[in-house]
């Protein structure tokens, strides 16, 4: 019993992640950049801030994973249209809500990440002035 | 009095860090992506057949009237294998089921139909995702229930298993409503 155990740990050690991948090769523009540098200078810029929707941790101007190239071709392609790289934003946030984004909108859900530090500066603000502050005369008397 | 309760303070925030702490330890937060598209019109698409046998659609040809699925799958994905016997299932049940097959080859998704069964009216040639992201949909298989006039009334994540049948049929019968 505890020699199959072991096998089977050192089996799992082995283990590798099947990768379901297509085997199809990479979107033309996933790879590529676009010829006019401004536009692609726009497109790098989004890409940094989307996040890629498989390997969730990574933006898709760093993932090698399919479906990252193929979102960087769906926003090299709508900015060689011409599209505003907000509306290019607006049109994945549409689809994969603030999820997609690493620069999420401020809203009832964000505002903590944002307000909270300040609250507790003050706290500390506080706390530190009651502490260091002017002395009371009446605690003083107590300690002496 | 002030002073005396004051004192609690750092215990009390303490215990409301320690409680988000425990929360997600004990129920680990849900990573799935949903589709922002669920209730919307579907977006604008138009794919070409894969197969010979079969049409593509355009976004348009997907409104008929009549609710119907939309299977996101891939031939290269192996819990699509995992639903193919629940669509062929809902086949059976006379809901009539479109797909997009997400950068696939010809031949790999006629062998995966004749292998493990075909419920599929049309399907779409997706070879570079891009009908995937225009639905939301983050990954392979997922499945859309499109009512009569082309709006996504709701997006199943995943393979559908055997226990997840009704709720699709469940859903078809509310469109056609």
């Amino acid at each position: 019993m505890r020699l199959r155990h072991l096998i089977a740990a050192l089996l799992a050690m082995i283990a590798v992640p099947v990768l379901a991948d297509s085997a199809l090769p990479p979107a033309e523009l996933a790879y590529s950049q676009l010829k006019d540098p401004a536009k692609e200078a726009e497109a790098r810029k989004l890409m940094e801030t989307l996040r890629c929707l498989v390997c969730q941790g990574q933006s898709i101007a760093d993932s090698d994973a399919e479906m990252a190239g193929d979102m960087r071709a769906l926003v090299r392609e709508k900015i060689a249209e011409g599209q505003q790289p907000a509306e290019v934003r607006k049109w994945l946030v549409e689809r994969y809500g603030d999820y997609v984004t690493y620069d999420p909108p401020f809203s009832w859900l964000t505002a903590p990440l944002w307000l909270l530090p300040l609250l507790l500066i003050a706290a500390g603000l506080l706390i530190a002035r009651r502490s260091f502050g002017k002395s009371d005369p009446t605690i003083e008397g107590e300690e002496a | 009095m002030k002073r005396g309760l004051l004192i609690w303070a750092p215990l009390l925030a303490f215990a409301v860090v320690f409680g988000f702490a425990a929360r997600e330890l004990w129920k680990p937060s849900d990573r799935t992506i949903a589709s922002g598209m669920v209730g919307k019109p579907l977006p604008q698409m138009a794919l070409k057949p894969l197969l010979l046998d079969r049409p593509g659609f355009t976004t348009a040809e997907l409104a008929t009237g009549k609710p119907r699925l939309l299977n996101v799958f891939a031939s290269w994905c192996i819990p699509c294998i995992a639903e193919a016997p629940q669509l062929m299932k809902l086949k059976a049940a006379g809901v009539e089921i479109d797909a997009v097959a997400v950068r696939d080859k010809p031949e790999a998704v006629e062998a995966f139909l004749s292998r493990y069964g075909d419920p599929y009216a049309r399907i779409g040639d997706d070879p570079r995702s891009a009908a995937q992201l225009a639905l939301g949909s983050s990954g392979v298989p997922e499945t859309f229930v499109i009512d009569g006039k082309g709006r996504i009334v709701k997006q199943h994540i995943g393979d559908i298993r055997e226990e997840d049948v009704p709720e699709i049929l469940a859903a078809l019968a509310e469109a056609a409503r």
